[in-house]
């Protein structure tokens, strides 16, 4: 059995989702979490309504009047670079009766115009004319009620911005901890800006969101679930260097967590690997050689050498493996979620290391890759599997709690992400009783 | 009969051929379906996003394979390991709209629509969209050059993969 075992039995009401005995080195979720709509909803209530969430890279909103709109915690959001060089978050809702006002996915635009009524809306925000404005008061929007609401809180680190809708929030730097020196590796590896490479790899998985969190930096599933990806680079003549597998996991404090790991494949920047020829030798010489001016040797090497699974709570996974993806997702049911990809890059690179790069993302990530699928299948299945979770109500995290320095093939950062849910939600294994 | 060229064939030729193309995918004989392509061939998925011509050199696609990749892809499908697809899925590809758009001394570049069916574990997920192929004629046989499915849908929902070949 795999329940916690105590001299009496407690109710699962009285346990906390997260449970763990220290001393017994056991670390247990209880699989209510991923089922219940009740938790779901406290989830929006204490962590996606109060947490600093992504929602997009400086280099989408470069010249002003650039805008993307993107689904953030179910609201749509329309982040804007307005004529003064500001970057802005709004509420994509009419502030007259509540259509969105902007339908596209991302462009350029002068203003932005409510098809309803004909509201003119600046990527400031600010109302700039209304049909009939003869019929309001001089003084109408004098307040600036009749602007787009600005999302409270907006800021960014190294480009990645992010916004929160408690104004009561911590500063984003505080809010990052220990991550920010994890995105300034990323961020590092351009001289200019990193950039996200155009196309978006959407996706719905019929799984709840948090195994994709679980998932997305795990190093222990690796040889069983991507098998035929690892048999693949064996196929491919020289797509490997002699790196074998190893590392450690760390946690970034605040729900945040990152493994970092030496793996044989290929890294635009800048592990060289036999199938990129002379010319991809001498250029990564290059990329690496200039890193180690502007850095040292040594983290020249960590951000040459080394792949980083990172994520940042609730739902930002970025992971600067065989090459950068940028990933967040939103559950819209207790066992569905939307995610986003993208691949990130330097601005610099060329035209020779952005197809690489390309091709090396496809071919481990995405839902067309040759692991992803499988990762999606995976977590389908654990959410087959919950539908047990009245007899079977625990799932295990407990993987190196005894050793003193974990590898990455541990789970300390999926713990670290589950200590901060709990911490967040304070939901119980089942619901108090009277609750059903 | 004359022998087979890019001058005259036609396009019941064209269908004919797509049609076993389809029937191949269907009935998962992966390896004589890479018999239908070039040795330089390439196979495509474009994110939903991007433009339906773009290069996945520059962009970000689904699926961006050569020729190398395609056989390891169908490779990978054929294992027990590949998970995505153990159990494999029932398919069914219905190609139709099929037209010759142009031809050029090189090669054919033919449009169509398709549609998608895959169906695993009790649920049925559709792709839709549309095909675009090079078309070349070797030893006077139609092979592909390039195939490219351009998806008509806002992102892969519910989908959550293209495991199967398009």
């Amino acid at each position: 059995m795999n329940a916690p075992v105590d001299s009496k039995p407690i109710p699962l009401s009285e346990l906390p989702v997260v449970w763990t005995d220290k001393e017994k080195h056991r670390f247990k979720v209880a699989r209510r979490s991923f089922v219940d709509p009740e938790i779901l909803k406290t989830e929006y209530e204490t962590i996606f309504n109060k947490c600093w969430l992504y929602i997009g890279h400086e280099s989408e909103l470069v010249k002003p009047g650039d805008f993307v709109t993107r689904i953030v915690a179910k609201r749509s959001i329309l982040f804007t670079k307005d004529a003064g060089g500001t970057i802005n978050a709004f509420f994509n809702a009419c502030p007259h009766r509540g259509a969105q006002v902007c339908r596209e996915r991302k462009g350029n635009a002068k203003s932005f115009q409510c098809f309803y009524h004909g509201w003119v809306f600046g990527a400031d925000g600010k109302l700039k004319s209304q049909p009939g404005s003869d019929c309001y008061p001089d003084d109408f929007n004098a307040d600036g009620q009749a602007n787009l609401v600005a999302v409270p809180r907006i800021d960014s680190y190294r480009g990645f911005w992010f916004i929160c809708f408690d104004a009561g929030v911590q500063s984003l730097p505080d809010y990052l901890a220990g991550a920010k020196e994890w995105i300034d590796i990323v961020a590092d590896q351009s001289e200019t800006m990193m950039t996200l490479v155009g196309g978006t790899q959407e996706y719905q998985i019929r799984a709840n969101w948090k195994l994709l969190t679980e998932n997305s930096i795990d190093g222990y599933h690796a040889i069983n679930t991507h098998a035929t990806y690892v048999d693949y680079l064996k196929n491919s003549q020289g797509s490997m260097s002699p790196v074998p597998f190893d590392g450690t996991g760390y946690d970034l404090g605040n729900g945040h967590a990152v493994i970092e790991y030496r793996a044989p494949w290929g890294r635009p920047v800048a592990q060289w690997i036999p199938l990129w020829g002379e010319e991809g030798k001498v250029e990564l010489e290059k990329v690496h050689a200039r890193l180690v001016e502007r850095f040292g040797q040594e983290r020249a090497d960590r951000i040459a050498f080394s792949n980083r699974n990172m994520f940042i709570f609730p739902n930002l996974v970025i992971n600067d493996i065989m090459a950068i993806t940028v990933r967040t997702y939103y559950p819209t049911a207790p066992d569905a979620m939307n995610v986003f990809g993208w691949a990130l890059a330097p601005q610099e690179e060329n035209a020779w290391a952005r197809k690489y790069r390309l091709s090396n993302f496809l071919e481990f990530l995405g839902p067309g890759g040759f692991a992803t699928p499988d990762d999606v299948e995976a977590l389908e299945q654990c959410q087959r599997g919950f539908e047990s979770m009245l007899e079977a109500p625990w799932s295990d995290i407990s993987k190196g709690m005894k050793k003193d320095k974990v590898n990455y093939d541990d789970e300390l950062q999926m713990r670290a992400f589950w200590t901060r849910w709990q911490a967040c939600t304070k939901a119980t294994a089942a619901p108090a009783r009277g609750d059903r | 009969m004359s022998t087979l060229t890019l001058a005259n064939v036609t396009r019941e030729q064209v269908e004919d051929f797509m049609f076993l193309e389809a029937e191949m995918l269907d009935e998962w004989r992966l390896k004589e379906w890479l018999t239908l392509f070039t040795m330089d061939a390439t196979y495509n998925v474009p994110a939903t996003d991007v433009a339906p011509n773009a290069s996945p050199d520059s962009s970000l696609f689904y699926v961006a394979d050569d020729r190398f990749r395609l056989e390891q892809r169908v490779e990978r499908l054929l294992k027990r390991t590949a998970h995505a697809e153990f159990p494999r899925s029932k398919t069914r590809h219905l190609v139709s709209n099929v037209r010759i758009r142009s031809r050029s001394e090189a090669e054919l570049d033919v449009g169509a629509a398709v549609l998608t069916f895959r169906t695993k574990m009790g649920l049925t997920e559709t792709y839709i969209g549309s095909y675009r192929y090079r078309l070349v004629v070797q030893d006077g046989r139609l092979l592909i050059h390039e195939k490219r499915c351009v998806l008509d849908m806002d992102g892969l929902k519910p989908n959550g993969r293209i495991s199967i070949i398009l």
